[in-house]
């Protein structure tokens, strides 16, 4: 049970626009778009386009904390800035819209939070906001990002790998999946009080990975990016980054992980497992059914003439270390 | 209620009708290439000159039904010059997927279109809507004759063809989709009686 204390240095109620209100104004604001001579501007085109939008900028940013890590070294390509990274978002608890995370979190509180470890484990523990920070070290790790939608970003997270919060909690035996589970808080996620605004999905969202995923090097919990602590839209306070899955693998703003024997349920497979594997390995020869997954947009800068198409790798480029995770096991079929 | 707008007014309406069709139209690029369109402009002028086309052909199959409802006549006048913007912003759309998402790897346009079910159906549509287009003027409508209206009977069709793509494009959020749906469904519901006397000449009781 997720319990709530108010601490003071907590956002008060009154400096932050009323989420309510605010989702109103724009839930109105569309649905008049939809008749009349407003039509054309209905959609998804966003709020930079249009004046009429320009009011609708949240009160209240929420603040990131600089954090101590030790940085990556030198990266030869070329990151993703960080005003993209934080402004294009698949994050449905706040909108399925791209731009609509960034905009409808920025009154989302992430002290206190508790991240709970539990299930088929020796040593289960509970991380509080302050141990997510301190309990282990901190490191930058440069990785791509690759979404099963066919974008891709290049991103400076900071965080510490999954492996030494597995090897804290002891599994046993039986621990073969490892079942992660984003925050339900309606009152703060409006997208889980609206299923047009949620994008239809049930919450809370659910992943997992295989134990021996888990503890692959390059498995993290990330609580950071760009030097910061994670703004709400990129998953705060704490998230998965499995980069050589597709981004919906990568769980944010989680509250619990248990250790279990079998095989959990997640969140887009329940949707629709046709289109959404249990593994959503990075494979440019298995095309989602509606689109190839052989190329990929990396996105970065320069406006829609930027040439930016790319080639998708074979485990999004990281084959060498994890290629050895699935030998023998029919790729096509566990998708 | 009948209202009645004088042969001089109409070029000026026209002009409001192209000014209200372009400036989002330019707006939208001129945003894009200057990249304040978001952190996906590519996304962005790929949707919104979907929904851009889907919107202003459901306001051209909205002009006969509310011309006959409110004995407001001239606006038929208004349905070429939405139907041609319609397919305006559907060029847009096609282009864009072809220039910027793909960027005229022609052999993925090519496999895209065949492979995947919900850009052959908006394929399909937009063929119809360019026979449309190209047999718009008043010169081929004279030289048409009946099968003119014929013809441009398929813009029933295209609508269909379009709330479909719309619907399969999307990964879970399909309200919208479904509103739209619901909005065609009942464009085509105001010409029931049409709809049905072709049932009717296709299966003589």
């Amino acid at each position: 049970m997720l319990i709530k204390t108010t601490t003071h240095s907590s956002c008060k109620e009154h400096q932050i626009t009323d989420e309510k209100v605010y989702f109103e104004r724009r839930d109105m604001l569309k649905k008049m778009g939809f008749f009349g001579a407003g039509a054309l501007l209905s959609g998804t085109a966003g709020a930079s386009v249009f004046d009429i939008f320009s009011d609708d900028q949240p009160t209240a940013i929420f603040k990131q904390n600089a954090l101590k890590y030790s940085p990556a070294g030198d990266y030869n390509g070329t990151l993703t800035p960080e005003a993209k990274v934080v402004s294009h978002n698949n994050f449905y608890e706040f909108g399925a819209q791209k731009h609509q995370p960034a905009e409808l979190s920025q009154g989302f509180k992430v002290n206190p939070w508790q991240l709970k470890i539990s299930g088929e484990v020796e040593n289960p523990l509970t991380l509080d906001h302050d141990d997510l920070y301190s309990s282990f070290d901190l490191e930058e790790r440069i990785y791509r990002l690759r979404c099963v939608e066919a974008w891709s970003m290049v991103v400076p997270w900071i965080g510490f790998s999954l492996a030494d919060l597995v090897k804290k909690a002891k599994p046993t035996s039986k621990a073969k999946y490892l079942a992660f589970e984003t925050l339900h808080d309606p009152q703060q996620m409006p997208g889980q009080r609206s299923r047009r605004l949620g994008g239809g999905i049930d919450y809370p969202y659910l992943e997992g990975l295989r134990i021996d995923e888990a503890m692959n090097p390059l498995a993290l919990m990330s609580v950071g990016l760009y030097g910061k602590t994670l703004p709400p839209q990129n998953g705060a306070p704490i998230r998965l980054v499995v980069p050589w899955k597709y981004g919906f693998k990568s769980i944010k703003s989680v509250v619990g992980i248990k250790f279990v024997e079998k095989q959990p349920p997640t969140t887009w497979n329940i949707l629709a497992a046709n289109e959404y594997g249990f593994y959503a390995n990075v494979n440019p020869a298995v095309d989602h059914p509606r689109w190839s997954q052989a190329s990929e947009r990396r996105i970065t800068t320069g406006g829609i003439f930027a040439q930016n198409r790319i080639a998708t790798l074979p485990f999004n480029g990281y084959g060498e270390e994890v290629a050895g995770l699935y030998s023998g096991m029919n790729l096509r079929k566990y998708y | 209620m009948a209202l009645t707008v004088s042969a001089q007014r109409i070029p000026y309406l026209k002009a409001l009708v192209h000014l209200a069709a372009l400036y989002p139209l330019i707006n939208l690029y001129y945003t894009a290439i200057d990249d304040r369109l978001g952190a996906d402009p590519v996304e962005a002028v790929i949707h919104f000159t979907g929904i851009g086309a889907l919107n202003l052909l459901l306001i051209s199959l909205l002009i006969s039904p509310a011309a006959k409802f409110f004995k407001m006549g001239f606006l038929i006048q208004f349905r070429r010059i939405i139907g041609l913007y319609a397919f305006t912003y559907a060029v847009c759309h096609l282009l864009n997927f072809l220039s910027f998402e793909v960027q005229f790897d022609l052999q993925l346009f090519v496999d895209e279109i065949f492979e995947r079910p919900y850009i052959t159906v908006g394929m399909t549509a937009f063929l119809f809507l360019l026979a449309l287009a190209v047999t718009s003027t008043a010169k081929v409508r004279r030289k048409m004759k009946r099968k003119w209206q014929t013809l441009h009977n398929f813009s029933y069709l295209i609508g269909l063809l379009v709330v479909i793509h719309f619907y399969w494009s999307v990964k879970s959020e399909i309200i919208e989709p479904l509103i739209y749906i619901a909005i065609y469904a009942l464009l085509m519901a105001l010409r029931h009686q049409k709809l049905r006397g072709w049932v009717k000449k296709i299966r003589p009781r």
